[in-house]
């Protein structure tokens, strides 16, 4: 394909641990093909030159923790043509969210012993809460193939093959025998965004949702079959606030189980 | 009075968000800062109240570069404080998924964000343009350290399979098969890195470091051993808070460490290789000094060829690991927990990591404590900043500058695991 100009591509952090955007450079066979179509004008990650804005494609990897990332999002979203957050952090609020249920104060005092010196939001919040975004990716981490597929649905103007359904099909795609089922061992699959690849039922665990909520989850039917699985409230709460506790379903089950 | 400041805002090629700002006045540094404006997100805290069994993959949320140190050092936290041991093939899979992620790191950093400093280049996707053959070796050799790790863990970012107790699921010894070709393969590869990293040129930066990293009776250190310094430090882990402080810096989110005694320190590659270069494969020992290093190494630029030295020891390692595997009758040890606490330092890619948690007879997380390598680096790369700029303050600003984010590279900083890392300010004044 010939192109006069070669998109441009940015790629910013907020607070995230690095991994979704170090997925990028996890693309072994596909960096060099990546960065033949696009022009990699903005990734500090990867490289110390920096091509000024706007750019054609963003991904934004992290949540908005700071009132000074509330206000650099704000900058990005202008300079930015197409937007994709990329992660549970940017697409949900991540781990840090789980302040988001406490008092961040006494969260602060923990970790920093001066917390006078600490400028911090009381939320984690997603990219979404602050900005429109045009494409959301899930995982935590994202998956490195579904990322390589948005960026060429993006070169190729049409919209990625990412499917909405449940951990519960790839297990069938994969065939492996259903842990819940078979095993008694609780599972998380059936409300869970799919995209791993169901790799946790594959090495003998139950799904932890780290790729957040499915379209339409049933929630509340699959906490009644852990409760028959001898699983307790306070473990129920847990599961469902981990990386996407946030995110509406999870946020509003979990609270269904406060003690 | 002559004042001048060199900055950056912005700190490429390092993970995560840092700068740095160094002041000067005659000639004479007056201010060295490493700030890092990565935003806390508060683990210690929330990890409270959770269960001992989510420790493993709730830390590693903490660096999506090196989650698999922060698995390993809480499952060995936990295990110390119930009492668990895990020997055998258990012990030996956590190894070899370690030389996975040592790989992996080592790799993006030698390749991906230290050479292209070494040859001029913003990046190696630029550096590519020129040597693309060698920027394609580095690429396929991160691709065999995300494979291991794969293999034994579900997925390279944030592994699923590592539980407190050993794994939840264990390969058979045939299922290697394939992986063990590409590891050959990464072997001869890690052999051609050392010879093309030791061709570079390097400034003549020598300082008294006091490197500390874990010490083990017989092997090259990754899960377990004693801390030890070449100043006389050689504690048990246990007693490593009675021996170092934490410090909260105005200018920085990341918590600076420091030896109580005797103040900054030096984590990682380097200080593994100066402490333990006798517990490297003779492969390994036999390639460093046809590199041109002795058995110790005090230029913290000549950290890249220290660390593809590493790379090469790792797959080696790895190759010696599964000759020896057997499948275990059972994935894990079975837990029991206990009113307790424990606590445990692994060697991550860029150095000692160290947890402690306090738990109830629950199992449930009541303190938790982690100190991640590039906080306790950062008082020694501040150091280093002071050092190098005043044996280079007539080098062309632009040049002086690079070449300190280049002597910041040096410790691979990690900056996300820091804040719990990076911009650069030269302030001269």
């Amino acid at each position: 394909m010939s192109r006069e100009h070669k998109p441009t591509l940015a790629v910013w952090k907020f607070a995230s641990c690095d991994g979704c955007q170090l997925s990028l450079l996890d693309c072994e066979d596909e960096l060099l093909a990546v960065a033949g179509e696009l022009e990699i004008a903005s990734f500090p990650e990867a490289s110390r030159a920096v091509v000024k804005g706007p750019y054609d494609l963003s991904l934004v990897e992290g949540s908005i923790t700071t009132p000074h990332d509330a206000e650099r999002i704000r900058h990005i979203r202008r300079v930015s043509q197409y937007l994709v957050t990329i992660g549970a952090c940017a697409t949900a609020g991540g781990i840090q969210a789980l302040r988001n249920f406490q008092h961040v104060e006494e969260f602060i005092s923990v970790v920093y012993a001066t917390p006078q010196y600490i400028k911090t939001l009381s939320t984690s919040t997603p990219i979404s809460a602050h900005v429109p975004v045009d494409f959301e990716l899930h995982g935590c981490p994202i998956n490195k193939q579904q990322l390589v597929e948005v960026i060429s649905a993006y070169l190729n103007r049409r919209k990625p093959a990412i499917s909405p359904h449940s951990v519960c099909m790839e297990c069938k795609l994969r065939g492996t025998v259903c842990v819940m089922v078979a095993q008694g061992i609780p599972c998380l699959g059936p409300v869970t965004h799919a995209g791993c690849g169901a790799i946790c039922p594959a090495y003998n665990r139950g799904c932890y949702g780290c790729f957040g909520p499915k379209e339409t989850p049933n929630t509340i039917s699959l906490s009644r079959r852990w409760q028959q699985l001898a699983v307790s409230k306070q473990d129920l709460l847990h599961t469902y606030r981990t990386f996407n506790a946030y995110a509406e379903p999870f946020r509003q089950e979990s609270e269904a189980h406060e003690l | 009075m002559n004042t001048k400041t060199i900055k950056v805002d912005y700190l490429a090629r390092v993970e995560g968000e840092g700068a740095f700002s160094i002041k000067i006045r005659n000639n004479t540094v007056t201010e060295a800062h490493l700030n890092i404006f990565e935003p806390p997100r508060f683990f210690e805290a929330f990890l409270r109240g959770r269960k001992y069994s989510e420790a493993p993959d709730i830390t590693a949320r903490i660096c999506g570069i090196c989650p698999v140190a922060y698995q390993m050092s809480a499952t060995h936290a936990i295990e110390q404080a119930f009492g668990t041991h895990v020997e055998g093939p258990l012990r030996l899979l956590r190894r070899l998924i370690y030389c996975g992620e040592w790989i992996e790191s080592h790799a993006l950093h030698v390749y991906m964000l230290h050479a292209p400093d070494f040859l001029g280049y913003p990046d190696a996707i630029h550096m590519a343009q020129d040597y693309p053959d060698i920027v394609k070796r580095g690429l396929q050799m991160k691709k065999v350290g995300n494979a291991l790790m794969a293999f034994l863990g579900g997925r390279e970012i944030h592994p699923v399979n590592v539980r407190v107790g050993g794994f939840y699921s264990t390969p058979t010894k045939q299922a290697f098969g394939p992986l063990r070709e590409q590891l050959k393969w990464g072997r001869e590869a890690a052999l051609e890195t050392v010879r093309w990293v030791a061709q570079f040129s390097f400034p003549d930066f020598v300082r008294d470091y006091e490197f500390v990293a874990l010490r083990h009776p017989q092997e090259y250190p990754l899960n377990e051993g004693r801390l030890v310094s070449n100043k006389g430090l050689d504690i048990a882990v246990s007693e490593y808070e009675k021996h170092f402080i934490e410090e909260h810096m105005p200018y920085s989110n990341a918590l600076h460490s420091r030896l109580k005694e005797r103040g900054a320190y030096f984590a990682g590659p380097l200080a593994r290789y100066n402490l333990n270069f006798d517990r490297l494969s003779p492969l390994a020992q036999e390639a460093a000094r046809t590199a041109g290093l002795g058995p110790t190494c005090h230029n913290p630029f000549q950290s890249i060829i220290v660390r593809s030295v590493e790379i090469l020891y790792a797959f080696d390692e790895a190759l010696r690991l599964i000759e020896q595997y057997e499948q275990p009758d059972l994935p894990f040890v079975e837990v029991h927990p206990v009113a307790s606490n424990g606590c445990a330092c692994t060697e991550a890619p860029r150095g000692i990591l160290y947890h402690r948690y306090i738990l109830d007879d629950q199992g449930l997380i009541r303190e938790a404590k982690i100190i991640p390598p590039t906080s306790q680096n950062q008082k020694t790369i501040e150091n280093d900043l002071r050092h190098y700029v005043e044996q280079h303050i007539d080098l062309p600003k632009e040049q002086l500058t690079w070449q300190c984010e280049q002597a910041i590279r040096n410790y691979d900083p990690c900056i996300s695991c820091a804040t719990h890392f990076l911009t650069l300010q030269i302030d001269q004044a």
